[in-house]
């Protein structure tokens, strides 16, 4: 098989929506094919939400990026647990594949079919279920989109303990499926730790009753983390339970302005200790990031000068004459030992939303010229920059890069979540080329497995990466994460051709 | 023969422009516990005006005071002015209570005396109130000319010129000083404050008077009586028809 693209391909709207299955040369498993009883049984058991028409399909059978495409005939959209049980049994016994899908939002191709598998849908298990003011619990189905998560628990004086730029439309189902780690992460920790039970049902059709509220539960294995991370390749989550933190009162944010990236890592350390625990945000973006945002984008820049990094604080907490006078005591000394050399605090909300909106926009703005090339890694910390460097130096040597349209490579930039040793290094093009593809890789993957880093922080595998996880994981591994799969789904009906090699 | 400026800017602390102002239970007025405060967006983009006009020509302008008619913690938007460069600052305290836009305008007219000012700039209302009368009452009490809405301020020698924003266009007016230009929201784009500009700000000098050290009575001539948010937007209806749409609104009344 030709192994997938691993440059997630922004911008090339049209060109890529391919069958997967053909432009990767797919062979398809062997599966059942749905017949007429099965719809009549599907029929039965939700009446109301099985969808047959193919253009009604179209928009679930690919991805948002118009990457992937798949084949599927059905969607099938339960409202309830019992409902996703029924239907697991019926194609566990019939071997139906199933993909689970959420809100469709993910960037790896997980969530679209490959083939003909039946799209389950979440979208009808869409409530809240319950939830305690005192504890900060929520129960809540699946299929709850996290912005109306999050509007509905500000309602109570709490915040979802997630936040991403997709919020409009990813489900929070699907993001204990895929970890989600977005830009607070550094604050309220991973779903690892904020998730409480999980309800789910496996590829039998067994229904997985975990949903325990609990903090502290140390009787046996803990089962649910198996679904946070397993991209619907182990159950279909349900529900779920989430320990959710009190909404911030005070919000404040400053952007910096510093000379290396030597520099970066001494503000990060110095954050820690001076800001404590009203630290949530350390994002940092290199100056070829804000370049080109720059070129798109018409609010004012945060600082006059060119830096050759840039750094994004915030700080949550509850008292904001507390917080300030933290803050600008933290910043003054960061000034004074010469850590930073400019620097400017956001005095309102909006100047708060404008300086989010440099970091948030970059990745929109390294699409512009026609497409980019996308790796999203964990490295420690020392060696994070280097990667973009050597990767910069390795194009610029294969002359690649230019400022003409002769050269495919605009400018490869670097930016990242600082706090979580997660970089989002971009190679901005003008259009695809393989010349790119072949310096990129494997050059990028070899690069984080000898730093012993990850390819993948937080978009995940799916279809995209399931190749390159060797890179990261050890065959041993690999063998242990095979087995797992065999045992919950002895069919392997459950998001196939996707994970793991 | 030009003069040089001497600009007062006043500016007023309230509920930040991106959060939703929402009634207390009392309903005696909004709810201001747990609720984060700025800079009336119009004062910010007044502060900036003048920043720029002394950027833009620096003979132009002599110095640039801030004003806050306010409680204790409208120090805070003149510390948030100072850091953007603005020279010197005063407070009037007058409490936690909301004063009435002519006290307000008397207030600032003893100052403009007290300042030598000949030049105040100001936004053309705050957020809160959105009275829009602050900046005439004080052009009424001093007998200045006047120019509202300001989207663009040019000066020459005595002159100044003010393109208006205006139903339908602009108009162009033009004074000599002394004068009052309140700011719309084209004027400009204001400005972070940066980092070593805050740090120089907490030098910078913020007195404190009262209302009555000035001699002016700010004792309010209105009550108000109740604060009630708008009645909720009932749900609406699926009609079937084009026949079912027009009966439904004749019932309404609304053909």
């Amino acid at each position: 098989m030709i192994r997938p693209s691993l440059g997630v391909r922004w911008g090339a709207i049209r060109a890529y929506s391919k069958l997967t299955a053909e432009h990767y040369n797919v062979a398809r498993g062997s599966y059942g094919s749905i017949e007429q009883s099965d719809l009549d049984f599907f029929k039965s058991i939700v009446p109301n939400g099985v969808v047959t028409d193919a253009s009604d399909l179209e928009m679930f059978n690919e991805d948002w990026m118009h990457k992937y495409r798949g084949q599927s005939k059905v969607m099938l959209k339960p409202q309830n647990t019992e409902q996703v049980s029924k239907i697991m049994a019926h194609c566990n016994a019939r071997k139906l594949a199933v993909v689970p899908q959420g809100g469709n939002t993910g960037l790896v191709g997980g969530s679209v079919p490959v083939f003909d598998e039946i799209i389950l849908s979440l979208a009808n298990m869409n409530k809240i279920r319950h939830f305690d003011p005192v504890s900060g619990v929520l129960t809540a189905d699946a299929g709850v989109i996290l912005q109306n998560a999050d509007d509905y628990l500000r309602t109570q004086g709490f915040i979802f303990p997630l936040d991403l730029g997709a919020k409009g439309s990813c489900q929070i189902g699907g993001n204990l499926a895929t970890n989600a780690g977005g830009l607070r992460l550094l604050r309220y920790g991973s779903l690892h730790g904020t998730v409480l039970g999980v309800e789910g049902v496996f590829a039998t059709g067994e229904v997985f009753d975990g949903l325990s509220s609990l903090r502290k539960d140390n009787t046996g294995y803990d089962l649910k983390q198996l679904f946070i991370g397993s991209e619907g390749t182990l159950g279909v989550i349900t529900g779920l339970s989430i320990i959710c933190p009190p909404k911030p009162n005070a919000v404040n944010v400053a952007f910096l302005g510093l000379e290396s990236f030597d520099k970066v890592q001494e503000a990060f350390v110095k954050s820690r200790s001076h800001l404590a625990e009203i630290l949530s945000s350390f994002e940092c973006m290199d100056a070829s990031s804000l370049k080109l945002a720059s070129h798109h984008c018409s609010l004012q820049a945060p600082l006059s000068d060119v830096h050759p990094f840039s750094v994004l604080i915030e700080t949550s907490g509850s008292n904001s004459a507390h917080d300030e006078e933290k803050l600008s005591g933290f910043l003054e000394a960061l000034m004074e030992e010469g850590i930073i050399t400019d620097g400017v605090l956001a005095q309102d909300e909006t100047q708060i939303a404008n300086l989010w909106y440099w970091r948030e926009f970059i990745p929109e703005a390294s699409t512009k010229a026609g497409g980019v090339y996308k790796y999203d890694v964990s490295l420690p910390l020392p060696a994070m920059w280097e990667l973009v460097d050597a990767t910069n130096d390795r194009l610029i040597k294969q002359n690649l890069v230019g400022s003409t349209d002769e050269f495919p490579v605009v400018d490869t930039i670097g930016y990242g979540h600082i706090g979580d040793s997660n970089l989002h290094l971009n190679v901005a093009v003008r259009r695809y080329d393989d010349r790119v593809e072949q310096a990129l890789e494997p050059f990028v993957f070899e690069f984080v497995a000898k730093h012993k880093g990850s390819v993948s922080a937080e978009h995940g595998l799916g279809f995209q990466k399931a190749h390159a996880l060797h890179y990261s994981k050890s065959e041993h591994m690999i063998g242990l994460m095979k087995a797992l799969k065999r045992h919950y789904d002895p069919n392997l009906i459950l998001n196939p051709y996707k994970y793991l090699p | 023969m030009s003069t040089k400026l001497r600009i007062m800017v006043p500016v007023k602390r309230v509920v930040d422009a991106a959060i939703r102002p929402r009634v207390n239970k009392a309903q005696t007025g909004i709810e201001t516990q747990g609720v984060k405060y700025s800079i009336n967006p119009f004062c910010d983009i007044a502060v900036e005006e003048a920043l720029r006009l002394r950027e833009g020509n620096k003979d132009l302008v002599e110095s640039i005071h801030a004003v806050s008619v306010g409680g204790k913690k409208s120090q805070e938007v003149l510390r948030t002015a100072l850091a953007k460069g603005v020279d010197t600052s005063t407070l009037v305290d007058v409490g936690e209570k909301e004063v009435e836009t002519l006290s307000v305008a008397k207030v600032l007219a003893k100052l403009v005396e007290q300042q030598k000012s000949n030049f105040v700039l100001l936004g053309k209302q705050a957020i809160d109130s959105d009275a829009n009368h602050t900046g005439q009452m004080l052009a009424g009490l001093l007998g200045w000319p006047q120019a509202t809405n300001a989207a663009k301020i040019e000066i020459s020698g005595d002159e100044v010129t003010v393109t208006r924003e205006i139903d339908g266009g602009e108009e162009v007016v033009k004074a000599k000083l002394p004068m009052i230009v309140t700011t719309d929201l084209r004027l400009n784009e204001p400005r972070y404050a940066s980092l070593p500009n805050i740090m120089k700000a907490k030098k910078k000098p913020l007195d404190t008077v009262t209302a009555d050290s000035l001699g002016v009575d700010i004792t309010p001539r209105v009550e108000i009586l109740k604060v009630a948010e708008p009645p909720a937007r009932g749900a609406g209806v699926t009609v079937e028809t084009t026949d079912d749409f027009i009966a439904k609104i004749k019932e309404k009344g609304a053909l």
